[in-house]
C-alpha cells in the first residue's frame, strides 16, 4: 500500500513539469549567449538581429533582453549559461559550435530549462535541442558566380575550423564552380577562429597574394571584404550577414543566416506548450539561408545563373551534392544522380575530387 | 598648494588602507562610467560585489566558483610577489601557466587510456617542471647575460600561445574530434581529472595548492632565511650583498618558484574547469596574477584576499553583463580601474601631503 502510494506521488511528481508545458507558459525568458561581439556584422550580429526580431514579435509575454557577448568556448561558457540559468532563463541559445559540451553539460543539471544549441550535433538530455542552417545551400549559388567571375581560375575560401560545416561549404562551392568553369581550383586557408579580424584580412590577403580573385569567407568579421578592397578586381561575399557597406564591390551578393524564423517558432512552441526536442536543418527553402543583393558589379548573366541555382534548390528540383562524385582520393562517393544523406552530409570530413591540399588533422 | 614629502618610512596604517581606497575609488568611478552608459550605478555595483555572494538566486553556485576562478589567480600571484619583493620582475607567469599545461597534459596524454592512480600525480610533477623550465629561460638570461627579464619573461608568453595553437591544432589534438582544434577531455578520463574534491564548494586541488602556497609563502618570509634574504634585497641590494645574498642565486630561485607555480596552477586548470588543451586556454590568469599580487600588497595573506576580490569583479561582471546589459569592455575598464587607482593611492604610503602656502 505504501509502497504503491510512493509509486503514485513520483509518478505525479515526474508526470509535473511535462504538464506544465503542455499547459504553455505566460511568459518566457530567453536568453542568447553569443561567441563574438554583437558588432561583429556577420554571424554574432545576425544571432542578435534574430533575438531582437523575437522581443519585437511577442512584446511583453517574451522577455528577450538577456544576452553574453564574446563568451570564450570553454569553462567560461558553462559558468555563464549555469547562471543565466539561475538568473531565470526559460531558453538558452547557444549560438556557437564549440560550447557543445557545456551545453549539455549545464543542461544536465538543469532540466526545466531549454537548451537550444546552434550548429551542434549532441542532444544528450532531453532539454537540448539543436539547429542549424544548410549554409552549403548558400555556397552552391556564391560558388557558382566565383566560377564565372575569376579572372585568374583561383578561388580562395578562408575556413574558420576543419569541422564538417566547413567542408561541407568548401565541397559545395568547389562543385559549383567547377560545373560552370572546369578550370577553376580552389585555395583553403584555415584561419582557426571563428573571430578575429586581424588573422582574417591575414589570410585574405595571402590568398590575394597567391593570385585568387575571388574569395569565400567561413569566418564572420568583415576583414577579408576590407582586405578585397585595397585590391582592384577581387570580390568576395557577405558571410552570415549582408555587409552591405562594402557594396557594390567588394560585396558582390551575400548569404545570410536569418534565425528570426526559428526563434520566433521556437520560443512561440514554448509559449503556448507545443514545445518538444528537435534538430532542425533548413535551408533556402525554410528562409534560414538567403542569398542577399546580387549587386550590379556581377555581369547579368552571371546574376541569372546565380538566380537559377538558387531557385533550383529552394524548388528541391537541384541538390548541391548530386552524383557521379568522387572522394578527393579517387574513390566513390556518390552514384549518378545520388545524393547523401542528413547524416552523412553532418560528417562531412574529406574533400571532393578536384581539391588539392589537406584537411588538417 | 599641495606638496609630497617622503615619509622616513613607508607608513603601515596606509599600506593596509590604500587596497580598501582603491577599491572604494574604483566603485565610485565605475559608477560614474556604468551611469554615463545609461546603466543604475547602484544596481551594476551591487550586481557586481553583493549578487555573486549573497543574492539568494546565485550565490550558491557563484560562492564556489569564487575558488575556481580566485585559485590560479592566487597560486600564480603568491608566485610572483616573491621575486617582485626582491626586485626580479618575471612578466611572463601567463607563459609558465600556458606551458605547465601543456607539460602535464602531454605527460597524461603518452599515458592514455590507462587507467592508474599514479598519472595525475605525475602530471602534477610535469606541469611543475614543464613551468619552471620556461621561466628558467628568462632567469639564466638574465644571470648570464644580463638581458632584461621583463621583457624576455614577456615575450616569451607570445612563443608559448604559439605553442599552445600548435598544440591544440597538432600534436594533442583529440583524434576523436571531428576536426576541432582541441585535446581530449582530461576532466573526463578518471585518472587525469581534478574534480571538485567536496560537492559544491568548487575546492579543487588547484584551490587546495593555492591555500598550501599561501600558508608557505607566508612561512618563507617570516621564518626562513631565503625570505629574509627575498625581503632585504628588494628593500637595500647593497646591504643584502654584504649580508652575503647572492643575487643570482636569487633571481634562480625567484623564477624557479614562480614558474613551477604557474605551471601548477596550468596544469590544475587543465585538468579541472577547462579540461582540455584548447585554441581558448590563455585566458590571461598570469597577467590578472600581476594586478592580484599588488592589490595584495605582495603579501601572502593580501594575495588570498585580493584574488577573492578580483575573481568577485569576474564572476560579478558576467552577471551585471547579462543581467543590466552592461557591455564586455566596460567590464574590463572597471578592472583596469582598480590597478589604477591602486598604484596612484599608492603613493600615500611613502609620501604625506602636506598643504602649505607658497613661502614667501
Amino acid at each position: 500500500m505504501k509502497r504503491r502510494l510512493l509509486l503514485a506521488t513520483a509518478a505525479a511528481l515526474m508526470a509535473l513539469p511535462a504538464a506544465s508545458f503542455a499547459q504553455g507558459m505566460d511568459k518566457v525568458k530567453a536568453c542568447f549567449i553569443y561567441v563574438g561581439p554583437v558588432g561583429d556584422g556577420g554571424w554574432t550580429y545576425q544571432h542578435d538581429l534574430g533575438r531582437q526580431a523575437l522581443a519585437a514579435e511577442y512584446g511583453d509575454r517574451v522577455d528577450a533582453t538577456t544576452y553574453q557577448e564574446s563568451v570564450p568556448e570553454g569553462a567560461d561558457s558553462e559558468r555563464v549559461m549555469t547562471q543565466m540559468a539561475l538568473s531565470g532563463c526559460n531558453i538558452i541559445f547557444a549560438t556557437s559550435f564549440g560550447y557543445m559540451d557545456a551545453v549539455n553539460n549545464v543542461a544536465a543539471k538543469f532540466p526545466n530549462v531549454k537548451f537550444e544549441h546552434a550548429t551542434g550535433y549532441r542532444r544528450d538530455h532531453a532539454n537540448v535541442s539543436t539547429y542549424d542552417a544548410r549554409f552549403y545551400e548558400g555556397r552552391a549559388v556564391t560558388g557558382t558566380m566565383a566560377g564565372l567571375m575569376t579572372k585568374s581560375d583561383k578561388i580562395g575560401y578562408i575556413g574558420s575550423f576543419p569541422i564538417p560545416e566547413n567542408i561541407q561549404g568548401i565541397n559545395a562551392a568547389y562543385l559549383a564552380a567547377k560545373k560552370v568553369n572546369p578550370d577553376a581550383t580552389m585555395s583553403v586557408v584555415w584561419a582557426y577562429t571563428w573571430f578575429d579580424p586581424a588573422k582574417e584580412a591575414d589570410a585574405a590577403r595571402a590568398l590575394i597574394e597567391q593570385g585568387v580573385d575571388v574569395i569565400l569567407q567561413h569566418t564572420d568579421s568583415t576583414a577579408p571584404l576590407a582586405e578585397a578592397a585595397k585590391t582592384p578586381g577581387v570580390v568576395g561575399f557577405g558571410q552570415a550577414s549582408d555587409m552591405a557597406e562594402f557594396k557594390p564591390s567588394p560585396r558582390v551578393a551575400s548569404i545570410i543566416d536569418n534565425w528570426a524564423p526559428y526563434y520566433i517558432e521556437r520560443v512561440g512552441a514554448l509559449l503556448d506548450g507545443t514545445y518538444e526536442q528537435g534538430a532542425t536543418w533548413a535551408g533556402i527553402a525554410g528562409g534560414e539561408v538567403e542569398i542577399g543583393e546580387i549587386t550590379d558589379a556581377v555581369p547579368a548573366e552571371v546574376k541569372t545563373k546565380a538566380q537559377e541555382v538558387r531557385d533550383a534548390i529552394a524548388a528541391g528540383t537541384l541538390h548541391p551534392f548530386t552524383g557521379p562524385l568522387k572522394k578527393q582520393d579517387g574513390s566513390d562517393w556518390l552514384a549518378e544522380g545520388e545524393t547523401p544523406d542528413d547524416a552523412e552530409l553532418a560528417g562531412m570530413n574529406f574533400y571532393v575530387e578536384g581539391i588539392t591540399g589537406e584537411i588538417p588533422n | 598648494m599641495m606638496r609630497l614629502e617622503k615619509r622616513a618610512t613607508p607608513s603601515r596604517a596606509w599600506s593596509v588602507a590604500t587596497p580598501v581606497l582603491a577599491v572604494l575609488l574604483t566603485m565610485i568611478a565605475g559608477g560614474i562610467l556604468f551611469a554615463m552608459l545609461g546603466k543604475d550605478p547602484v544596481a551594476a555595483i551591487r550586481t557586481i560585489f553583493w549578487d555573486p555572494l549573497f543574492n539568494p538566486q546565485f550565490a550558491a553556485y557563484s560562492r564556489p566558483q569564487l575558488l575556481v576562478k580566485a585559485g590560479p589567480l592566487i597560486l600564480i600571484a603568491i608566485g610572483l610577489s616573491l621575486g617582485f619583493r626582491a626586485g626580479v620582475w618575471n612578466i611572463g607567469a601567463e607563459g609558465q601557466y600556458v606551458v605547465g599545461a601543456l607539460t602535464g597534459a602531454a605527460a597524461g596524454l603518452a599515458l592514455y587510456p590507462m587507467e592508474s592512480r599514479l598519472i595525475f600525480p605525475l602530471m602534477v610533477i610535469a606541469g611543475a617542471l614543464g613551468g619552471l623550465l620556461w621561466a628558467m629561460i628568462p632567469a639564466i638570461l638574465r644571470t648570464v647575460f644580463r638581458t632584461n627579464e621583463i621583457l624576455v619573461s614577456l615575450l616569451l608568453v607570445y612563443v608559448a600561445q604559439a605553442l599552445l595553437s600548435s598544440m591544440a591544432l597538432g600534436a594533442l589534438r583529440n583524434p576523436q574530434g571531428g576536426g576541432f582544434p582541441g585535446s581530449r577531455n582530461l576532466s573526463q578520463w578518471a585518472s587525469s581529472a581534478n574534480p571538485e574534491l567536496i560537492a559544491g564548494t568548487g575546492m579543487h586541488w588547484g584551490v587546495v595548492a593555492a591555500f598550501i602556497a599561501v600558508i608557505f609563502a607566508y612561512i618563507l618570509l617570516q621564518r626562513h632565511m631565503l625570505g629574509f634574504s627575498i625581503r632585504l634585497t628588494g628593500q637595500a641590494p647593497r646591504a643584502a650583498r654584504f649580508a652575503g645574498v647572492s643575487p643570482r642565486r636569487l633571481v634562480i630561485l625567484c623564477f624557479g618558484i614562480s614558474g613551477a607555480l604557474a605551471g601548477l596552477a596550468g596544469l590544475f586548470e587543465v585538468t579541472g574547469p577547462a579540461g582540455q588543451i584548447s585554441l581558448d586556454f590563455a585566458q590571461g590568469y598570469g597577467f590578472t596574477a600581476i594586478i592580484v599580487a599588488f592589490l595584495g600588497r605582495l603579501n601572502p595573506i593580501g594575495i588570498l584576499l585580493a584574488g577573492l576580490l578580483m575573481a568577485l569583479t569576474y564572476i560579478g561582471g558576467e552577471l551585471a553583463q547579462f543581467m543590466l546589459g552592461v557591455p564586455a569592455a566596460a567590464i574590463q575598464a572597471f578592472q583596469g580601474m582598480l590597478l589604477f587607482f591602486l598604484l596612484a593611492v599608492d603613493i600615500l604610503t611613502n609620501y604625506r601631503i602636506r598643504w602649505a602656502r607658497e613661502a614667501s
